[in-house]
């Protein structure tokens, strides 16, 4: 008896299937577009080739349309206070060599381009290197200041200034030659059950974005927009603070901010963003 | 290991004192043998409390059913998920043996992919938080109690 019942469920399932495709469903990404300031947003894309995804979208695309607004609008972004004030640190004179990051970087839009190129492969160190880490050697190697915690308010503000040089530009992050080790580590980790709800990232992310889960609206979980602005948070917060939460969702011991495997993860979903624009400091729920 | 199952038979003898319905003890989540997508005998060896389950399903750090499943029967509750089918009607399409199954563990009685986890299971995913590890995320009354809940879900 349950056997013809699970069948008629099943063919119910097709059916709510084609009319989801027919019309718009209310679990797709939406329609809209975003321009910032006269300036056109890709918000979707094609996904590359060897891409598990068809189509790629930003997070932006899944938020309320009252969320989707305050990205719109600089005056409205309420990451652009942390903005501001990186512009005043990026002129501000700090450590024993009494230098400012000014001093160095005669105008910070020098800095348009690095933002889609990360985390990439730091020769010198042999190991592969984040904004954080980059803003940390200034600090440390030249300035003879002290490094900056990941999650500090001057760290946020600082990577937020300099994610914003390059906003509009695709995500282009290198995966192959030194950094392809790093590459598979975060695929791996992407792709790993974890927690006690025994889930991988794939299975939000991957298999059900587009979904309800509760009251959240589940993206692709891509961080072309990091660090953002989110309003449940009143702040701006680092990528991997969001894996943290994430982990923690599911009950899982995160990893530490900065460490090697947030770092491999980092790199990993970054290049399944490729093409996306980068959209810092992008505003999310 | 064994000393966490002793622990755990402890805990199982004492509530076959104290919880008056208790006639037999409960099956603890190692000794569960699902044969062929059914699980015969309730964990506890009596009927669940529906109106219990019916708490436990929506209850956000227990069951959480509704983070994925629509489910008319809870519409005063806002936000039901869309990740998993809706359980309306579910009693309807599945017999007792096989919704137990489902709930004790999702990976074998569903598919091995599934994104639903499994609630009376000890062992879940890698790095699993101290307070949780090596428990299951339901009791067996717990479970019960869910199940018997899920009977009531009948539109036929
Ligand atoms: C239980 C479901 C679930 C799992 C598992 C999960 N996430 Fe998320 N994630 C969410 C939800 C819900 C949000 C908030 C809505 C959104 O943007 O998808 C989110 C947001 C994100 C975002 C922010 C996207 C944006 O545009 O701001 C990133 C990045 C992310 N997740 C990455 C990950 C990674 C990496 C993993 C694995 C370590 C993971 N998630 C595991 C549910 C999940
Ligand atoms: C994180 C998501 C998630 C949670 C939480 C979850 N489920 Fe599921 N459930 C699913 C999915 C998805 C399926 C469909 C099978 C599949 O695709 O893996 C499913 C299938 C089922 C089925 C079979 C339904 C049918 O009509 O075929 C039942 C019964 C069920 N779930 C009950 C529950 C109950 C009861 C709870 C809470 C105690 C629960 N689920 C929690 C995702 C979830």
């Amino acid at each position: 008896m349950h056997r013809t019942g699970k069948k008629l469920a099943v063919i119910a399932g097709a059916f709510a299937l084609t009319i989801g495709l027919a019309s718009h469903s209310a679990g797709d990404p939406d329609e809209n577009s975003l321009a910032i300031e006269g300036e056109t947003i890709v918000t979707d894309v094609k996904a590359p080739a060897d891409s598990p995804l068809e189509h790629l979208y930003s997070g932006w695309r899944f938020r309320a349309s009252e969320t989707q607004s305050l990205q719109t609008d600089d005056f409205e972004n309420p990451g652009m206070v942390a903005v501001e004030q990186a512009i005043d640190q990026f002129a501000m004179v700090d450590g024993s060599e009494g230098k400012a990051c000014a001093d160095c970087h005669a105008d910070v839009s020098d800095f348009k381009g690095l933002r889609p190129n990360l985390p990439r492969w730091d020769e010198a160190k042999s190991k592969p290197e984040t904004l954080e880490h980059i803003i940390n050697e200034c600090r440390t190697e030249r300035m003879g200041a002290k490094a900056w915690k990941w999650e500090a308010q001057e760290m946020l503000n600082m990577t937020a200034l300099i994610g914003l040089q390059s906003r509009g530009m695709p995500v282009t992050v290198e995966t192959g030659g030194p950094m392809a080790s790093v590459w598979e580590k975060g695929k791996e980790l992407y792709y790993t059950r974890v927690g006690q709800l025994d889930m991988s990232c794939a299975h939000c992310h991957e298999n059900n974005y587009g979904k309800m889960i509760r009251a959240d609206h589940l993206s692709q979980g891509h961080i072309n927009g990091f660090p953002v602005y989110r309003l449940k948070w009143g702040g701006l917060g680092s990528i991997h603070r969001r894996f943290k939460g994430c982990m923690q969702n599911i009950r899982a011991t995160p990893f530490k901010r900065g460490s090697d495997e947030f770092i491999a993860l980092e790199l990993y979903v970054a290049s399944r963003g490729k093409g996306l624009s980068v959209e810092v400091p992008s505003v999310r729920n | 290991m064994t000393k966490k199952l002793a622990a755990l038979s402890l805990v199982a003898g004492m509530l076959a004192i104290t919880a008056p319905y208790a006639t037999a003890e409960v099956v603890l989540p190692d000794a569960v043998m699902i044969d062929d997508g059914e699980v015969a005998k309730s964990l506890t060896g009596s009927a669940g409390n529906p109106e219990n389950g019916r708490k436990v399903f929506a209850n956000r750090k227990q069951g959480n059913c509704l983070a994925c499943h629509m489910n008319k029967d809870l519409s005063e509750q806002p936000f039901h998920g869309e990740v998993g089918p809706t359980l309306d009607g579910v009693a309807d399409r599945w017999e007792e043996p096989e919704l137990r199954a489902i709930l004790i563990n999702s990976k074998i009685a569903l598919s091995e992919d599934t994104i639903m986890p499994s609630f009376y299971r000890l062992k879940n995913g890698a790095r699993t938080m101290d307070k949780f590890d090596g428990k299951t995320i339901l009791s067996a009354e717990q479970v019960e109690d869910v199940l018997a809940y899920l009977k009531t879900l009948k539109e036929e």
